[in-house]
């Protein structure tokens, strides 16, 4: 493998990452539990989809084959999909989607403070913009976890049997493989061991807070990364890319 | 308070730039401070309208009376409390 | 204390085109009438999100699905910013909410039309929030405080949602057969109904005088009707369209575009409940309001936790 070759793979990952999730998130939009919230679910949707925008341009360029963000996003197949399964997970409940963004955003979030320092400019310069972002959905679904957790017992209940129910899909994010492995050796990706200290002393403590207990599972989930995902994904494509599947080759 | 009650009225007041004053823009309902300060964000700044926000209970302001009469030949300066005026009114917004 | 003094110095207040602020003296019905307009308009806003919602994972690039979403977002703010106006007026939100759900508040009867192809979201933004921008331009100046500086917030943002409509039933109209079709098709479903969004003709609109005395609305039913055609005509022809009216024609004379008669029995059906989508309109508002109840009560719990800890 090449090192463009891998920064291809890694500019896609992080990109279905963005994508996929913000896909889920925009789902709520004008369902939430109160307007108010309606209105931070679809904050943190567009940040995401602006994210993905980012990151699959590059991607695209990167590979030198004239595909643009559309190309990527509508045009591909479910196989060639690198999302972590965390993201497709469905929305469920609210704490169940609190309890996936919250995951979700404190892996991000400590994986951007990282990218900042990239050597490639481009990703450099996408880490210090979106952390401004992801700095306030790891707040945002902090807040909500300890809310939940340290409400009411129904929702204490519930907020646990999510953060359960997702904890097997906490383990990809930090997975390393030929490509992380050799993108942080240059300097230009991320060393995922650091990242998971980190999210792992975030998380324990925003647990603590919510009176919560860590999930203890050790069993994890994979296969997003290789494009080998759990059923969710399909459907998700078949509404995503439905319009440029059926009339392909036409401007919107 | 029960926990079946509406969430509080929280009063919104956004600074728009370093060195001017906070101003007041509208309300919102939120469980407590933090969460009104967030969602303060989402809702009156979506266009970069702030740089910080002041989130005060609705209940926690006290406004002044006007005068049952007089206030109606007597805009008077102290005519002031939960929403004061301080958009230009437009002359017509841009159709297309 | 309602007496013919009060009143008539509300009336010259307001006729000196002076905004009336939440504690000023102001007659019951005045309140009444701005409550339930007000209301209704947010929740008109917040209706509103469902039929475009519905296409937002579909949106069929990364740009028009983040305009859409940004678009759908800022109808919630202007429900909000609209339910604080009410707020303002003594009026509780969770009880005008109520009033939604169990279907005793109004709300825009356009709302219960489906969106059933991509154009619609052409459709919607160009002639629906054309409509409503002409309904709200002119509540910039409404006599109440709050509400009129709600409407100034609200028309600053939709200007673009007419612009991202118009661009969006554009590049379909000047697309392949297909999408040029589909164009003309959302244009021919969304016509009447957009024309119905200004209310009964001014004859059959009772209310619509005492408003107009005390400058809640601005100008009638059926000005502002005739000004939204005026604009739309030359709009559609721009971009090779027709506008589904056979009768529709240029008056030289008052310098009006003449149009067909709208089908009133199917706006009064519509609005008695009967429109294609009014019961999953309220289902939705409905089970969202329902699934986040233990939401709310969750952070309630926490709030007066946290509370009682630091008393």
């Amino acid at each position: 493998m090449t090192k463009e070759e891998a920064l291809l793979e890694y500019c896609i990952r992080l990109g279905d990452d963005s994508l996929i999730l913000g896909h889920r998130l925009s789902e709520w939009c004008g369902h939430g539990p109160i307007l108010e919230e309606d209105i931070a679910m679809t904050n943190i949707a567009l940040d995401l989809v602006g994210q993905s925008r980012t990151l699959l341009t590059y991607a695209g360029e990167v590979e030198g084959k004239g595909r643009g963000e559309d190309d990527l996003a509508y045009m591909r197949s479910e196989r060639e999909f690198k999302n972590a399964l965390l993201t497709e997970q469905p929305n469920g409940h609210f704490g169940d989607t609190m309890a996936r963004q919250f995951y979700f955003s404190a892996y991000y979030y400590f994986f951007l403070q990282e990218l900042v320092n990239s050597k490639d400019e481009t990703l450099a310069a996408f880490a210090e913009k979106s952390l401004k972002e992801v700095t306030y959905h790891l707040r945002h679904s902090s807040e909500w976890v300890i809310r939940l957790g340290d409400g009411t017992e129904e929702s204490h209940q519930k907020i646990q049997e999510s953060l359960e129910n997702l904890w097997r899909y906490t383990g990809e994010l930090f997975m390393t493989d030929e490509v992380s492995d050799m993108l942080a050796k240059e300097g230009i990706g991320v060393d995922l061991t650091q990242v998971k200290q980190k999210w792992d002393e975030r998380v324990k403590q925003v647990l603590e807070q919510a009176t919560l207990t860590l999930p203890e599972g050790t069993w994890m989930a994979e296969g997003g990364r290789k494009g080998v995902h759990t059923e969710h994904l399909g459907y998700i494509l078949s509404d995503l890319q439905y319009l440029q599947r059926s009339y392909p080759g036409l401007k919107w | 308070m029960s926990e079946k009650d509406n969430w509080p009225l929280w009063e919104i007041f956004i600074q728009s730039k370093p060195g001017l004053n906070h101003k007041h823009v509208g309300s919102l309902h939120a469980p407590d401070a933090e969460m009104a300060i967030e969602n303060a964000r989402d809702v009156y700044t979506r266009r970069s309208e702030g740089i910080s926000i002041w989130v005060v209970p609705a209940n926690a302001i006290s406004a002044s009376s006007p005068e049952d009469e007089g206030s109606f030949y007597e805009p008077s300066n102290d005519k002031v409390y939960r929403h004061p005026t301080f958009y230009e009114i437009p002359d017509g917004v841009k159709y297309l | 204390m309602e007496d013919e003094k009060h009143l008539e110095n509300f009336q010259n207040y307001v006729d000196a085109e002076k905004k009336i602020e939440p504690k000023d003296w102001m007659p019951e019905a005045y309140r009444k009438t701005l409550i339930r307009q007000i209301s209704q308009h947010a929740h008109s806003e917040v209706v509103g999100m469902l039929p475009e919602a519905n296409w937002i994972t579909r949106a069929p690039s990364l740009r028009r699905k983040v305009i859409l979403l940004a678009k759908v977002q800022d109808e919630a703010g202007h429900g909000l910013y609209l339910y604080s106006a009410a707020e303002t007026l003594g009026a509780d939100r969770q009880m005008l909410v109520e009033q939604l759900l169990d279907g005793t508040a109004k709300y825009s009867s356009i709302f219960n039309y489906p969106t059933v192809t991509w154009a619609d979201m052409g459709a919607i933004g160009w002639l629906v929030d054309g409509a409503a921008i002409m309904n709200q331009v002119m509540l910039t100046r409404t006599s109440y405080g709050p509400y009129a500086r709600a409407m100034v917030r609200i028309c600053k943002e939709e200007s673009f949602h007419q612009r991202q409509g118009y661009e969006a039933i554009t590049a379909l109209a000047q697309g392949s057969p297909e999408q040029k079709e589909m164009a003309q098709d959302a244009l021919n479903r969304w016509w009447w109904p957009s024309l119905m969004m200004f209310g009964p003709t001014d004859d059959n609109s009772p209310n619509s005088q005492q408003s107009m005395k005390w400058k809640i609305k601005r100008k009638s039913n059926d000005e502002l009707r005739q000004e939204f055609v005026d604009r739309t005509v030359g709009q559609a022809e721009a971009i090779g369209l027709t506008i589904p009216d056979p009768d529709l024609k240029w008056n030289e004379e008052t310098g009006h575009y003449e149009f067909g008669e709208i089908n009133w029995d199917e706006f009064y059906n519509v609005i008695k409940g009967n429109g294609p989508c009014n019961r999953e309109r309220l289902k939705a508002r409905n089970e969202a309001h329902d699934n986040g109840e233990w939401v709310r009560e969750a952070a309630n719990a926490y709030a007066k936790k946290k509370k009682s800890k630091a008393a």
